[in-house]
């Protein structure tokens, strides 16, 4: 076999076959890592997935985890398997950007819990990727360096805001990737690039070191081309972190095991009538319903559910998410990190940190903070923040009244497969709607995941097909989505990324 | 406009005019919510209710000052350098 | 007390309300929501880490022992102790401040609807005033700010330097609801309140109350009403540091305004600063144009929720509270209430206290505080327990008194040299030529004769109560008539029990 066809053999493997063909002594992590990086010298110029690679750092850190091997450690079952990481991650040593001009140039004095759990795990970093600025937005068009292109479609939007992670999977440059979801930056980006996503439990994975947004919405999880990949990703990130005081002091519920079953007979099934029909893609209608029968045809029961609080969750959301990011992001003033503008000695604090968030700041992160500022301002707060807060206690309601009938419920992940690049950018409001399926979970605080369902006919691109579940009840998801995942590729031969154009 | 002092950032006048355009129709379509909730709904501030998260009072190592000095945009004497703090000049 | 007539005309036409809100840092080993060092001072930004920086993607974690203190603060000041409750952010900028907002707590604080009875002097005797206590919260300190190339002053300065070792300290705050019906009294009362609150967090150990360190800081509130008109408008006098400038920004303030409304002109809602050197109060930011703090709820916390068992057994930790200690004082030495108050208003009674443990009379204990030392701290402008004078100098001085080798008059004299900083009384009196003997052996039979004649107290001071060492001190002195160096018995008498001092 020629270097070049094993480097393209590796790349297009899952990482589960990737770790114990390395953890067998195989094949070497370094050339895992190596055919990763050849990968991303190869295509990235054209999907723009990765802010910040460093080969050298990354091939030193697969060639101790192949030390380790040797000497018999294995450090977890992705032990040498490589790993993108959002720009939202906090990396010691390692550039950290969030996507944003104010951090240019940032480099992070400590490492974030996940990137500390990968790392004593033996999953090796091939570095950072692209997202929507501060992680708003839903195509990636909001990032401070240029926009991720879908590998499905280069002149098409990769999801937002972890389109660089997503976009990095699906292109075959990282086998795993970490994502945050806030209102569907995880989920989104896996529907419209035909991969795998969780958005875990809130407070299921550790937060600290994630820059935050909207604290009360934010969760890091993992992404993945399978199924079983991303439940291995979610065992390692998953689990309580002191450093976190929202962390989940309690057992990761099995989520491996759950991935491994793939049983879903006497399972109750509810679709939830408020997320289909209008506003929804015909395409992805169709693909949705054809999974519901392939479940069905597997033995799970069917039922409509009603969630009546669902239509505001939007306007609950843009509401809370700005106001808790005008908070979060009031730090980069220029004062201790980052770029500073404007102090030319004559100005005051005042005058350099305002010049300074303008000039660091993209369009939608002014917007937002604006927005947040406003909803939290004497004399409207409780009309506003306060009214919001009490939409996302209606919304809990709603879940726990479904939950109380069926075992997990499920929705197309977005209304739409990827639209062009550039379609939305001027209108917040079309591009907020694309969340409008992902957004109740975050609310919650309980988990979903997106997983693709097939391609629309009308543009040939992937649809995601989304299964909620109850908070702490993350192994549903598995469950559910290995056994339509399974059906899927009996039906198609492969996974559906298989069906990639080739870059 | 005053958000824009508010919130520390220095707007251009055609921003201005387009943010607030803009944050009016966002607060339009967000407006359904304002009569949803009944004066009996508790609001939800925490996504899951845990209470009574401490550590105890242990004092341990920080960072070095050197990890993080380097990062900053203005240092003099071991501290951070600002600009003067009072609007009119000295 | 000295009251000047246009005081006196002021209490004439109008009432004062007063208002006190009080920031203390709190003694803990770590900071309010981060692991590092809460101990004072350190060299520039070393007791800092990703939290108290503000990094992106730190976050905040609950000391333990800040919430107990505060909880243990607010049972000693008889509040109400929330069953639930949250931090939240209170957002302004500000480059002291890492994160550009303060985790504090705003409409749910954990202590509230309290009280603290305080007692002046009047002209009428000792009288007990209530104050009522509206709420105690937790929150955190901001870093320090050096301001350069202005004199040190944030007026003309050209740029600041910050320093976060501070930032993160766990502060305490307490808020007074408005204390009315104070008359004439009113700086008095605001004075002996902050006192009260000071001893308060030292006899519960939730604090030393460094006010030297500016670990309390006190924010005053003083409004003028006339008599059934309604409230005035309030001032807010910042960061007043100290007991004594606590009744002098409160008086001065109290004139201006009178000054103010007796001219026809309004009294403008400000914040106000006050001077050390002249006790005078400047005007500061007007709170017209406040900022508004866009409070939330502080995502990154859970809320606090102690329980019945937990504030209960925090309840059984709770010391002698101050007021039942002074009557406690009182009946053991034999004086009167009026006394007492003095001692108290004075700010001498933990100083006489001490120095009784350290083996001197009582009666010689308050004579030296409340004589000699209030009248050179008067002239200094300063408090007593600044003064630099200790128990173990003041029991030196007595036992050379009682030898006969120091008359009072001398011993004044001595002290004197040692407050202007000439050096020890063994110094000062080496200076003045005073011969004091010493010889090991006769000493040492001495100490032994004394030991044996009062054996109950060579347990104690075995058992590591050194502070009864005074009594057999007091008896070597006596047996030697005197002629022996009292800091000489001292060692002598540790060696010969095997006790380190
Ligand atoms: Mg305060
Ligand atoms: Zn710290």
């Amino acid at each position: 076999m020629s270097d070049a066809s094993l480097n393209s053999d590796l790349v297009r493997q899952s990482a589960a076959t990737l770790a114990t063909a390395i953890a067998r002594g195989e094949v070497s992590s370094e050339q895992v890592t190596q055919a990763h990086l050849d990968r991303i010298a190869e295509v990235d110029g054209q999907v723009n997935a990765f802010l910040f690679v460093d080969p050298e750092a990354s091939l030193a850190r697969a060639r101790e985890v192949d030390a380790q091997i040797s000497s018999g450690i294995i450090a977890s079952p992705l032990a040498g398997v490589p790993i993108a990481l959002k720009d939202l991650l906090a990396t010691r040593g390692v550039p950290t950007t969030c996507g944003s001009k104010i951090l240019e140039g940032w480099i992070p004095p400590y490492n974030a819990t996940i990137v500390e759990r990968l790392e004593s795990a033996g999953v090796v970093s091939l570095g950072k990727t692209n997202m929507d600025e501060f992680a708003m937005g839903s195509s990636t068009e909001n990032s401070g360096y240029g926009p991720t292109h879908n590998p499905w479609d280069l002149e098409r939007i990769p999801g937002g805001s972890g389109g660089g992670s997503a976009a990095a999977i699906a292109s075959f440059e990282a086998p795993l990737a970490i994502g945050t979801d806030t209102g569907g930056s995880i989920r989104q980006p896996a529907a419209v690039t035909g991969t795998v996503g969780v958005k875990p439990t809130y407070g299921g994975v550790s937060r600290y070191g994630i820059v935050a947004l909207a604290s009360s919405l934010d969760q890091a999880g993992p992404c993945a081309r399978s199924v079983m990949d991303t439940a291995l990703l979610h065992s390692i990130i998953a689990g309580h972190d002191p450093r976190d005081s929202t962390s989940i002091n309690a057992p990761v519920p099995d989520v491996i095991a759950a991935a491994k079953s793939g049983d879903v007979r006497g399972m109750r099934i509810g679709v939830i009538k408020q997320l289909q029909g209008e506003g929804f893609q015909s395409g992805v209608i169709s693909q949705f319903n054809a999974a519901l029968e392939i479940l069905a045809g597997l033995g799970a029961e069917i039922v409509e559910v009603s969630c009546e609080h669902f239509q505001y969750a939007l306007g609950a959301y843009y509401l809370i998410l700005p106001s808790e990011a005008s908070s979060n992001l009031a730090r980069f003033d220029g004062m201790r990190f980052g770029i500073r503008v404007g102090d030319d000695g004559q100005h005051s604090v005042e005058q350099v940190m305002s010049a300074t968030r303008e000039a660091g700041f993209g369009a939608e992160v002014k917007r937002r903070i604006m927005l947040g500022t406003y909803a939290l301002s004497s004399g409207y707060y409780d009309a506003y923040y306060g009214q919001a807060q009490k939409i996302r206690t209606l919304i809990t309601r709603d879940f726990e009244a479904a939950f109380a009938q069926v075992d997990v419920l499920v929705s197309p992940t977005a209304p739409t497969t990827a639209f062009k690049l550039g379609a939305k950018v001027n209108d917040p409001l079309a591009m907020y709607l694309n969340d409008i399926a992902t957004i109740p979970v975050n609310l919650a605080g309980n988990c979903a995941m997106s997983l693709p369902a097939g391609l629309a006919p009308e543009d040939g691109l992937p649809v995601g097909f989304q299964i909620i579940a109850p908070a702490m009840a993350d192994d549903r998801l598995y469950k559910v989505g290995s056994a339509l995942e399974a059906a899927l590729v009996d039906k198609w031969g492969g996974l559906l990324i298989d069906e990639v154009p080739s870059l | 406009m005053h958000l824009g002092r508010l919130a520390r950032l220095e707007l251009t006048e055609s921003e201005v005019d387009h943010y607030t355009e803009q944050l009016g129709q966002i607060l339009g379509a967000i407006e359904a919510i304002s009569d949803v909730a009944a004066d009996d709904i508790p609001p939800t501030s925490h996504p899951i209710p845990v209470v009574n998260v401490y550590r105890e009072d242990v004092a341990l190592p920080g960072l070095d000052r050197e990890d993080f000095a380097v990062g900053a945009p203005a240092w003099e004497d071991d501290r951070f350098l600002v600009p003067r703090i009072l609007d009119e000049p000295a | 007390m000295t009251t000047t007539s246009a005081f006196e005309s002021v209490i004439g036409e109008f009432d004062p309300i007063i208002g006190l809100e009080t920031h203390i840092e709190l003694g803990t080993n770590s900071k309010m929501f981060c692991s590092c060092s809460a101990e004072f001072g350190g060299d520039p930004n070393t007791h800092v880490c990703p939290v108290c920086l503000g990094l992106p993607g730190s976050m905040p974690v609950v000391n333990r022992a800040a919430v107990e203190s505060t909880i243990r603060m607010g049972l000693a000041l008889n509040c109400s102790i929330a069953s639930w409750c949250r931090f939240a952010r209170k957002n302004y900028f500000y480059p002291d401040m890492p994160k550009d907002y303060q985790i504090s707590q705003y409409d749910e604080p954990l202590c509230f609807d309290g009280y603290l009875d305080v007692t002046v002097v009047t002209d009428d005797g000792p009288q007990i005033f209530r104050v009522e206590i509206e709420r105690v919260h937790m929150e955190e300190d901001t870093g320090k700010l050096t301001h350069a190339g202005g004199a040190g002053r944030i007026h003309g300065a050209t740029h600041s330097l910050v320093d976060y070792n501070r930032a993160g300290i766990p502060l305490i705050e307490v808020v007074t609801k408005p204390i009315t019906g104070t008359g004439r009294y009113a700086p008095e009362v605001a004075k002996a309140y902050v006192a009260e609150l000071r001893d308060l967090m030292r006899a519960l150990g939730v604090s030393d109350v460094r006010m030297e360190e500016g670990s309390l800081r006190c924010d005053v509130n003083v409004s003028l009403s006339r008599d059934g008109e309604p409230w005035g408008t309030r001032t807010e006098t910042k960061n007043v540091n100290s007991l004594r400038s606590v009744e002098r920004a409160v008086r001065s303030e109290m004139l201006r305004q009178a000054d103010q409304l007796r001219s026809g002109e309004r009294i403008i809602q400000e914040t106000r600063h006050f001077h050390e050197e002249t006790g005078d109060t400047t005007s500061g930011r007007s709170k017209e144009q406040a900022e508004d703090y866009r409070y939330f709820p502080e995502p990154d916390l859970v809320p606090v929720a102690p329980s019945a068992e937990w504030i209960e057994q925090l309840r059984t930790t709770l010391p002698e509270v101050p007021s039942v200690r002074r009557v406690r004082l009182r009946d053991s030495w034999g004086i009167s209430d009026f006394e007492m108050q003095s001692l108290v208003n004075a700010g001498a009674l933990n100083l006489i206290e001490s120095t009784i443990n350290a083996g001197v009379s009582e009666q010689a204990a308050r004579k030296w505080w409340t004589g000699e030392f209030s009248r050179i701290a008067k002239e200094r402008d300063c408090e007593l327990e600044d003064l630099s004078v200790t128990p173990a100098d003041i029991l030196e001085v007595e036992i050379l008194i009682a030898s006969g080798d120091l008359t009072d008059k001398i011993a004044r004299t001595v002290f004197e040299g040692v407050l202007a900083g000439d050096g020890s009384v063994t110094a000062v009196i080496d200076a003045r030529g005073l011969k004091v003997v010493s010889d090991d052996g006769a000493l040492l039979a001495a100490i032994e004769q004394a030991l044996a004649e009062q054996p109950d107290v060579a347990e104690k001071i075995k058992s590591g109560k050194i502070q009864a060492a005074g009594a057999i001190v007091g008896a070597v002195m006596k047996l030697t008539k005197g002629q022996a160096d009292a800091a000489k018995v001292r060692a002598l008498l540790f060696e010969q029990l095997g006790v380190t001092e």
